[in-house]
């Protein structure tokens, strides 16, 4: 393991490279951006070498809320403080806001057009099946591997939610709980 | 909190915020929940629309909050669901950032990163389901969503490929 602490003022990216390159990794992102992100700050810019990267990455996923975001938190604030932060959170969100909005007015004003939500429908339906792939994707190596408490515990939280609509912070204490202790004793 | 919808949006998100583990995508059904169900801010339909638009825009996911508050509230709610949404998190990321070293090998720390796998694989389980009963309501539309699951699921394709071919073919007007 690699040490994680902040690397000389050398080669320390300004704030407005950091800016820059969040920027372009969220109107890359379709789908996802983190794949994107790795690719201009590892093998790109190399501000972080891969174990670094893993490290902030495991590091996002541990934190409740969307992985990219925190990652850009992580990120910025290892190089910067708070202003790097706030400068690769303004790159990440600051673009794909602005071409949301423009969006949300188009659909405000023309979405009971028949055009529009027809093809609105078929994107919708796309939309649900790469959703539906991340969960096979997701569910493979869980359900594969021998008798372990992941998939009840996963089909819990399903019937929970999506049957019973039960509120998700109420299904999350009582399942969040009792599937760590599980990872614990496993061990 | 139904006295005025900025205070609804922020509290509603800021709580979300803060369960959302595995991402915006384990959020979706308490999100349906909250704007469909309980406060009636709009039809399942228009959920499932805001949903398409979000994920066939760049840019993270969790943008569908914004979505969601600009259809409540104009911009005043497009800001303060996106605050909301992502304030929190973000808030708690900057502080544990500086601390991560300390614990990132504990083993209480891996426990709890392998426990909530689970739970979020369920919670984006959820969300496919939902999200599935208000957009595939007929046999074309659930079609186009099992092989864009297939596609998927087996290749590396950009989304936005997928995105596409369901917009051309929705036009046809089958859906």
């Amino acid at each position: 393991m690699s040490s994680p602490a902040a690397p000389s003022s050398a080669d320390r990216p300004s704030l407005a490279a950091v800016f820059r390159a969040f920027a372009e990794v969220s109107l890359s992102g379709f789908g996802g951006a983190l794949p994107w992100a790795r690719r201009m700050i590892v093998e790109r810019k190399g501000w972080m070498s891969a174990e670094e990267f893993n490290e902030a990455f495991a590091l996002s996923q541990f934190l409740p809320g969307p992985n990219v975001i925190n990652f850009s938190v992580v990120f910025g604030s290892r190089f910067g403080g708070a202003p790097g932060a706030a400068a690769a959170l303004a790159g990440l969100f600051g673009p794909p806001l602005a071409i949301v909005m423009v969006l949300a007015i188009l659909y405000a004003r023309f979405g009971d057009i028949e055009v529009l939500s027809r093809i609105l429908s078929g994107v919708t339906a796309a939309a649900v099946g790469l959703l539906i792939a991340v969960v096979g994707k997701m569910a493979a190596p869980m359900f594969l591997k021998r008798w372990n408490s992941g998939p009840v515990i996963a089909i819990f939280a399903f019937i929970g939610v999506a049957i019973m609509h039960w509120p998700l912070p109420i299904v999350f204490a009582v399942l969040a709980p009792v599937s760590v202790a599980f990872a614990w004793f496993k061990k | 909190m139904n006295d005025s919808p900025l205070i609804a949006l922020a509290g509603y998100f800021a709580l979300l915020s803060l369960f959302a583990v595995g991402g915006a995508n384990a959020a979706i059904p308490e999100m349906h929940r909250i704007a469909v169900e309980v406060m009636h801010w709009m039809s399942d339909r228009q959920f499932a629309d805001m949903f398409a638009i979000a994920q066939a825009s760049p840019g993270p996911n969790v943008i569908i909050v914004t979505l969601i508050g600009y259809h409540v509230a104009g911009f005043a709610g497009a800001g303060v669901a996106t605050v909301a949404m992502c304030g929190p998190t973000c808030v708690l990321a900057f502080f544990v950032a500086r601390v991560w070293d300390r614990f990132k090998d504990a083993p209480w720390r891996i426990a709890i990163q392998a426990g909530l796998v689970p739970v979020s694989l369920g919670l984006i389980g959820a969300s496919a389901f939902v999200l599935a009963r208000s957009a595939d309501h007929n046999i074309y539309a659930a079609v186009i969503t099992a092989l864009t699951a297939l596609v998927g699921f087996a290749s590396r394709l950009n989304p936005l490929w997928l995105f596409a071919v369901g917009g051309v073919l929705g036009l046809t007007g089958w859906l």
